[in-house]
Parts: C-alpha cells; structure tokens; sequence
C-alpha cells in the first residue's frame, strides 16, 4: 500500500494527458486525494501559476480549473478563445507552449486537433493537463466522473452501469468505459442502431474480459442497474431528420419510467442535457448530475496539487 | 512430332538466375509484394524479379521479390514489416547468403506512417509521427497523438 507521500512524489512534474495512462491505483490516488479536498480550504497552491490556454472555447471546464486554481490560492494565466493568442498569427502550438512556460507553473490546455495536449506536453518540461484535444480525451471529466460514482455508491467494483444514448461519437463515454475495464462491472450499452459503440472499444471490453450487454431498449435492463449515464443524441449526427426523430425521445429518462425500476438509482449525465433527463428528475434522490460540476471542481484541485507536488 | 510435355504432366515453376549480390525477400504476404516495391521506390540498376501467389508450406501462397545489386535499409525493413510481418530478408554477397534475417516488431513506429486521421497534430504541426504497436500480426497500432487506433489495410505510408 503506498503512502501519501508516496502518492505525491509519483504524481509531481507527470502530465495528465489521458486515462489510457494511468493506471487503477493511479486512478485511486487521484479520487483519495480528491476526497481530502472536500474539506481543505487552506491555500495550498499559494505562489503557483496556471498556464490556462483554450484554444477552442470551453466555459465549465475553464471556469471549473480557473475556480480550483483561485480556491487554493493560485493564479491563472491564458486565454480562452485561439483568435487572441499568437496561433492566429501562425504560431506553431511547440512554440506557443515554450513561451507560456516561462509564465506559469503547470499548463492547461483545450485544442480542436487530437493529440495537440500529447505534444504541448513533449513541448516543455512542465506539468500539462489536457482539458480536452478534439474527439480524443478529456481525463479530468472521466475523473470526477468516478469519483461521483464512489462518492455515491461507495465503491468503483461490482455495480451494474448502463451506458445510454450516443455512444459512436461520445468522448465522455468512450474514455469512462475504458478506464473502468480497470474495475470489475458490468456494463450495459444501450443506443440506437445507428449509435452503437465503435468497434474498436468492443474489442477493448473483449480483450479486458469486462462482462457487457449491447442493447436497444433500456427498460429490457432497467430493473437490474446501479448508474444510468446518459448522453445526448446530437441531430447532426443523423444525415436524414426522420431517423433523428425516431430516437431523439426512445431514451428520455423520467420519474415514472425511474420509479417503475424501483431501488434507488444514482444518474449522471455530462451535461449540457437537452430532453435526455426530465426536469422531473432534479430532485431525485439519485440524480447526481449537477453533483458531477461541482466534484468536477475537487477532483480538479486534486489534480492540479498533484502535478505541482504540494505537499499539505 | 511435338517434344511439349503433355498438359496434365505440365508443372509450373519459375526459373531465376542466382544472385550475385542484392536481397530477396521471402515469404511476403500473397498479394503484398507491388506493395514491397513501391516501398523500395521503382529506380532498380539490376534485374528485378517477382513471384506472385507462389505455392508455400509454411504460408500456402506466398509473393517473393529477388533484386540484383540493392541491399535494404532498416528503414525499408521497418516498412515492408507493416505490409508483411512475417517477410525474411536474405542478404547475398558473391552467390552467399551473408545474412538472413526477419524483422523484429517494433514497439513503436517513427516517422514510416501518415497519421489518416485529418484532425490529428501530427498532421498539422510540423511532428514526426509516432504511432505505438498493440498487435503486429494482424497489425493494430495507436497513433500516439490523437490515440486513433489503425488497423491492416488502413495503413498510409509516408
């Protein structure tokens, strides 16, 4: 078992690029750490500058590390649209990177293309956390997505997970479902034809010997699952409107379709939610997806003290 | 009188003249070896020869590309290994064999393959391409920047 100061010597300096990298007790010590934050209020980070650079537009995930950083006594440096940073002057992201280092302690960065946060972490030898690169990774959202799910059933082992809604093209859902092969559940994958899982993350289920069901219909299952995680289903995704009609609403969750399951659910959803929840739904004792923004903000915090090193 | 063999006694074979110095590549993949020579480029100062779909034990039908007064690269090699990993590579100096060799799979690929996936960095920013090997044969490799996952056949050599 490795101790606190252990945890914290492994993590300073690393980068968060994505979950493909970090293993079960990473993943563990991230959460450990995270859960002592709910309490903590002392100003850790005092001294220590956050590189913010966004090169595509993003509120929650900016706001939610610029408040983490601010919380514990940082401060944050950047921009949040590309058209004001030197890119716009066709700036390569190398350079970008290794003239913001000489600003700031750790680095965040958001960019359209895959693997832009990969090489702005091969760019400088400070610490990058990857706030989303295209269709690719988001770590801290598949994060404190865990985390939402220990903090409210207790444990990462042994619950029955339904995955519902687009789950082709959902980086949310792809990068949880993988990084929870490292534990032992089972899935349910429940989407339209036309949305199914890629492939290539089936055969990821198959190789980790993860135990799944792919189904159309939800309520077949319904009765049997801890966590619903749903997704939005985007209608530019479908190039005929008759066949988004069809399945805009086949995966609507609402009271009485939650009541008819019985025992207590808990429901995540990445937000922002279009008619995939119902409103009806907000009080529910187990919905957890407005919980999801604010641990978003602990396991940020966690995040951002790990990679600096900060001992506390 | 006709001296031909009567059909159903005709046996096909393929007659080549020993190397005095060059390579040949045995046991390409049936169907891979115009592949093998587009890697090699088309610009060869000796004979050339090829055998497509030859009778193999090991592989029931298998290509094979002896060339006259060329020796391969690592850098060849390494590409030719996508196309057909299970290629042997003999090496002939003054009619000997001087080396015979497979390809080790490598754990990861630098620089030999195009990134298909438009949106990635290495397409943009002025990167040398990494991708790392999950399986070689049937191939399946991890582009290491945007973490696509490249199968046989999708392959695009740089």
């Amino acid at each position: 078992m490795s101790t606190q100061a252990d945890d914290l010597l492994a993590f300073a300096e690393r980068d968060l690029i994505s979950m493909r990298d970090v293993s079960r007790d990473e993943i563990n010590a991230f959460l450990d750490m995270a859960e002592r934050f709910e309490s903590l209020t002392q100003p850790v980070l005092q001294g220590k500058v956050l590189g913010s650079l966004f090169f595509e537009p993003s509120t929650r995930t900016r706001l939610s590390f610029s408040a983490a950083m601010q919380r514990l006594g940082g401060s944050v440096v950047g921009f949040a649209d590309a058209k004001v940073s030197s890119t716009a002057k066709g700036e390569s992201l190398h350079d970008s990177i290794r003239v913001v280092e000489n600003y700031c302690d750790i680095i965040l960065i958001r960019h359209p293309r895959e693997g832009a946060a990969r090489l702005a972490a091969e760019s400088t030898r400070l610490p990058v956390i990857n706030a989303g690169d295209g269709t690719n990774q988001h770590p801290t959202q598949t994060l404190l997505d865990l985390y939402t799910i220990r903090k409210t059933r207790g444990r990462l082992d042994n619950l029955k997970i339904a995955f519902i809604g687009d789950l082709k093209y959902s980086r949310t859902v792809h990068s949880l479902i993988e990084t929870l092969t490292h534990f032992d559940n089972e899935l349910f994958l429940v989407s339209p034809q036309s949305l199914r899982m890629p492939p290539d993350f089936i055969d990821e289920l198959d190789t980790r010997g993860t135990v799944y069901t792919e189904d159309e219909d939800f309520f077949s299952i319904a009765s049997d699952v801890d966590v619903i995680y749903t997704t939005r289903i985007q209608e530019e995704r479908f190039p005929d409107p008759v066949e988004y009609e069809k399945v805009k609403n086949a995966y609507r969750i609402d009271r009485a379709a939650i009541e008819r399951i019985g025992a207590e659910v808990t429901l995540l959803h990445p937000l922002p939610r279009l008619n995939e929840i119902s409103t009806d739904l907000d009080d529910y004792p187990g919905s957890a997806y407005f919980d999801q923004a604010r641990n978003g903000l602990t396991v940020r915090k966690a995040v951002l003290s790990l990679l600096l090193g900060v001992k506390f | 009188m006709s001296s031909q063999q009567p059909q159903s006694e005709y046996q096909p074979s393929i007659k080549v003249t020993a190397l005095r110095e060059g390579t040949v590549i045995d046991h390409l993949v049936a169907g891979t070896a115009l592949k093998v020579l587009a890697i090699l480029g088309i610009e060869f100062e000796g004979a050339v020869t090829i055998g497509l779909n030859l009778e193999s034990s090991k592989m029931k039908q298998k290509d094979i590309i002896k060339i006259e007064r060329r020796e391969v690269t690592p850098e060849e090699v390494a590409k030719i290994a996508l196309v057909s990993p299970r290629a042997s590579f003999s090496i002939i100096r003054e009619f000997q064999v001087v080396e015979k060799f497979q390809p080790t799979p490598p754990e990861i690929i630098e620089n030999l393959i195009r990134c298909p996936n438009p949106s990635c960095i290495s397409n943009e920013d002025r990167v040398e391409t990494k991708f790392r090997v999950v399986r070689i044969d049937p191939l399946h490799i991890r582009c290491h920047y945007c973490e696509r996952s490249l199968r046989k056949g999708e392959v695009v050599l740089l």
